[in-house]
């Protein structure tokens, strides 16, 4: 197998070249991606809490420490801090230890390993000592999960300096974001969005859910690849409106500008940091409007980021305001989960405004 | 002196190389399993120091284990709280009327009428006689298994179902997960999903009350899985510190979703030991024991009150059930496990206790019985009057704005009138009760 079967421009087409696919969920996408890490490089350890015999509250790892033995995948006390100081400690020795945090609403109690010492130890140590570690997390709603199974934090993590922040929409590029992670010589955030686990959500709840079967996004090579970190996708080429999204909402973007017969240009970021801010400057330069979408609070969120840089970069192609749609800044709740959720008519509206001329 | 940098990895004689310890637990599913090594001591042996005692002198019992009923039912030795039939009746009661709460709202969840629900059997002696042991005025920090606690303190159970379905009636206005309950007017703290925060607060909370010169203690539930958090910790820390009037509980249920004790320390020592190390109080209870439960809630409660400082308390139980809606033990452990549990089933151990006093009978357990699922299936219908997940009847959109901050401010106020706005235009037709 070649390393880069992916082509940066049409990812999901190019993967047929020689690499026969198969139809996974996510969940299997991600498991094959550790598999075949683990097979690789015996540097490779994998932590957490329930990740061994059990295979993890969501199945990620599951096979894993049969295969692969107690000494690589095993499960950790409940304590974040120790999950992610140990790993900063295996990776001082030489190891390439892939931490899961069973929550990412369940990180909190690891920040200062993560945000003081991991983030931190390539610079402070004048690379003498790295932290190649990749965090797994599943984050974000729709699930029904209340406050503490559905935050997305993403934004946090995007603010340390030091480390690098991923988010995948589909099975084809959790596999493949997911193995450049793991080999990526700096720590990784990669926040998995556990709607889609099983299939993508176009953000109607009233709806049946969907399986992956039949989406472009569910057929993964088999194998090895990787899609280089800081590269976007761009999910449909369009000239009326460029739409930036990620995880969960690349597919409620898609759905909901479908509906509404929008040409929009979609690009899912799939890396926040690092951004892809050739792809998104050359859409925005195109399409002069920009909708910036995610499922986290408003307040403070990437969106604020990424709009900002859209004025920067993009200023006198806009026009019209760059509109930014995401959660609301409370709490995620339980029974208005849906009335919080960035839904189709919150998209819709943000998408009426931008379209008025 | 070295010169320059070591070498590294040398051969060290005929040293073996270091190996890695992963703790397994004995039994996984379809095994055979055998609790012989378990040591279970004879009820009524351990001697009850003076409440006032050094913590050193209970530090044995750390390592022990306090019993009261013994294999003929009767109730012995020095730890027994003697108790009036009267009261053994009451905790009777209350720890079936708890396992009959869990089984209807069990089956609730799987009927689709809410996302999630906990059960607690098999550990219902630890919170309900805890709770009776406490004065209902002390403050309880509980886990999510602590439900015993607030049906013992009288909560009704019609709201506990409310919240269960995050309907209109919900107390917490439908914001958290069905069964992370907050009662405050019952000395219950609000439960947070995120594990062991509530161990450092209960401290807190028996610092102010000393503070302040108050007469009532505080008093926190964990899981044996939660205590490797290092909120445990600091916990303890606080509590040995500044002499708080705490009692702090282990729930050693054996499990942490399918993770065994062992992964927070069980295979080394006890987690009543812990409390050596810091140099406060310990005890190790059978917990599926209400009558131990009891002496020991006394015991440490009467202990902190006396301004004698904290206790640590493990309790050791089984989960007898699934983690949680979401899982399925099943998968990670032998079934065999819960019927061969050498320390029973706390509910039967109370009822056969009663009738060994001539004060029951298995009629009169039947009888209640059928009561208590009657009671229950009133709460629950009174409850589904008010609306059940997912159907529409929930609090009013604009209260999933409020209590962000004690006032809105205008970026909440704008996002209100954003979610009505979008309310209106997927559901035209919809009116909101008490909504402007
Ligand atoms: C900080 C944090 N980490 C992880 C979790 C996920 N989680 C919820 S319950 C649980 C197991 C807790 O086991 P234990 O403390 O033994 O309590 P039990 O469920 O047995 O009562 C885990 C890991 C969480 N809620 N919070
Ligand atoms: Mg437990």
């Amino acid at each position: 197998m070649p390393e880069e079967t992916i082509s940066k421009d049409n990812p999901l087409t190019d993967t047929g070249a020689g690499a026969p696919g198969r139809q996974m969920n996510m969940i299997e996408a991600i498991n094959d991606a550790l598999d075949i890490m683990m097979a690789r490089d015996p540097d490779i350890v994998i932590l957490g809490e329930d990740v061994g015999y059990f295979g993890g509250v969501f199945r990620a790892t599951a096979g894993l420490q049969k295969k692969f033995g107690r000494n690589r995948v095993f499960d950790a006390p409940i304590n974040e801090c120790g999950i992610i100081g140990a790993a900063v400690g295996m990776a001082a020795y030489g190891l390439r230890p892939v931490p899961e945090i069973q929550f990412a609403d369940y990180i909190y109690p690891g920040l200062d390993q993560l945000v003081s010492e991991a983030a931190r130890m390539r610079y402070r140590s004048a690379g003498e000592f790295t932290s190649p570690i990749t965090i797994r997390s599943p984050f974000g709603g729709g699930i029904f999960g209340g406050q503490t199974h559905s935050q997305s934090p993403e934004a946090m993590f995007t603010h340390v300096a030091g480390l690098k922040t991923i988010i995948p929409a589909t099975p084809h590029d959790a596999k493949g974001l997911l193995i450049a992670a793991i080999e990526d010589n700096d720590p990784v955030m990669f926040f998995e969005p556990k709607r889609i686990y099983n299939g993508p959500f176009g953000g109607d709840y009233d709806k049946p859910s969907r399986t992956w079967k039949g989406h472009p996004g569910g057929e993964v090579p088999e194998g090895y690849y990787k899609i280089p970190l800081g590269k976007a996708r761009i999910v449909r080429e369009g000239e009326a409106l460029t739409v930036l999204c990620y995880g969960t909402m690349v597919h409620v973007a898609e759905a909901v500008l479908a509906d509404k017969g929008v040409d929009a240009e979609i690009i899912d970021l799939r890396s926040l940091v690092p951004l892809d801010i050739e792809t998104v400057e050359k859409s925005v330069q195109k399409t002069g409007k920009c909708l910036v979408i995610h499922e986290a609070t408003r307040t403070s969120g990437f969106g604020a980021e990424l709009v900002t840089l859209v004025q920067e970069r993009c200023f006198y192609h806009l026009e019209a305001p760059v509109e930014r749609v995401t959660g609301f800044d409370t709490p995620y709740p339980h029974s208005l989960e849906w009335a919080y959720f960035p839904g189709p008519v919150r998209i819709g509206e943000a998408v009426d405004r931008l379209m008025k001329d | 002196m070295a010169e320059g940098p070591v070498e590294k990895g040398i051969a060290r004689g005929n040293l073996p190389p270091l190996e890695l310890y992963v703790p397994e637990p004995k039994y996984r599913p379809g095994d055979v399993v055998d609790y012989s090594h378990l040591p279970v001591p004879p009820a009524g042996l351990l001697a009850r120091p003076d409440e006032t005692c050094p913590a050193s002198e209970t530090w044995p019992l750390t390592l022990d284990m306090v019993r009261v009923l013994d294999d003929d039912d009767h109730a012995v030795g020095a730890w027994n709280p003697g108790l009036d039939p009267e009261t053994l009746r009451r905790m009777l009661r209350t720890m079936a009327l708890t396992r009959a709460f869990d089984d209807r709202l069990y089956r609730s969840q799987r009927q689709g009428k809410t996302s999630f629900y906990m059960k607690c059997t098999g550990e219902e002696a630890i919170s309900v006689a805890c709770a009776m042991a406490l004065a209902g005025d002390d403050m309880v920090f509980p886990s999510y298994r602590q439900q015993g606690i607030l049906i013992s303190r009288g909560y009704p159970l019609v709201d506990m179902v409310n919240q269960i379905y995050s309907n209109r009636a919900d107390p917490l206005k439908g914001r958290q997960l069905p069964i992370m309950y907050s009662a405050k007017d019952y000395g219950f703290f609000s439960i947070s999903g995120n594990l062991a925060t509530q161990f450092p607060q209960a401290v807190g909370w028996a610092m102010a009350s000393a503070i302040k010169g108050d007469t009532r203690i505080a008093t926190a539930f964990i899981g044996e899985g939660s205590s490797a958090e290092g909120d445990f910790h600091a916990a303890m820390t606080f509590a040995a510190v500044y002499n708080a009037p705490v009692v702090l509980h282990v729930v050693n249920n054996q499990w942490a979703i399918s993770s065994f004790s062992g992964f927070a320390g069980a295979e080394r020592t006890t987690f009543a030991a812990r409390a050596t190390g810091y140099g406060i109080a310990g005890l190790r209870v059978d917990g599926n024991d209400a009558l131990a439960v009891y002496a020991a809630m006394e015991w440490a409660a009467n202990r902190a009150r006396a301004n004698q400082g904290p206790t640590l308390i493990e309790h050791f139980t089984y989960r007898a059930e699934g983690h949680s809606t979401s899982d399925d033990p099943s998968a990670y452990r032998s079934a065999q496990e819960r019927e061969e549990w050498p320390l029973g089933d706390p509910i039967m151990r109370l009822k056969k206790h009663l009738i060994a006093l001539g004060e029951w009978s298995e009629e009169q357990q039947e009888a209640m019985d059928r009561e208590l699922v009657e009671q229950v299936k009133v709460a629950t219908k009174e409850a589904e009057k008010n609306g059940i997940l997912g159907h529409g009847m929930h609090h009013p959109f604009h209260t999933m704005f409020e209590d962000v901050f004690e006032e809105l401010p205008w970026h909440l106020e704008e996002q209100a009138a954003q979610a009505m706005r979008e309310r209106g235009i997927k559901w035209p037709e919809w009116k909101e009760r008490d909504d402007a």
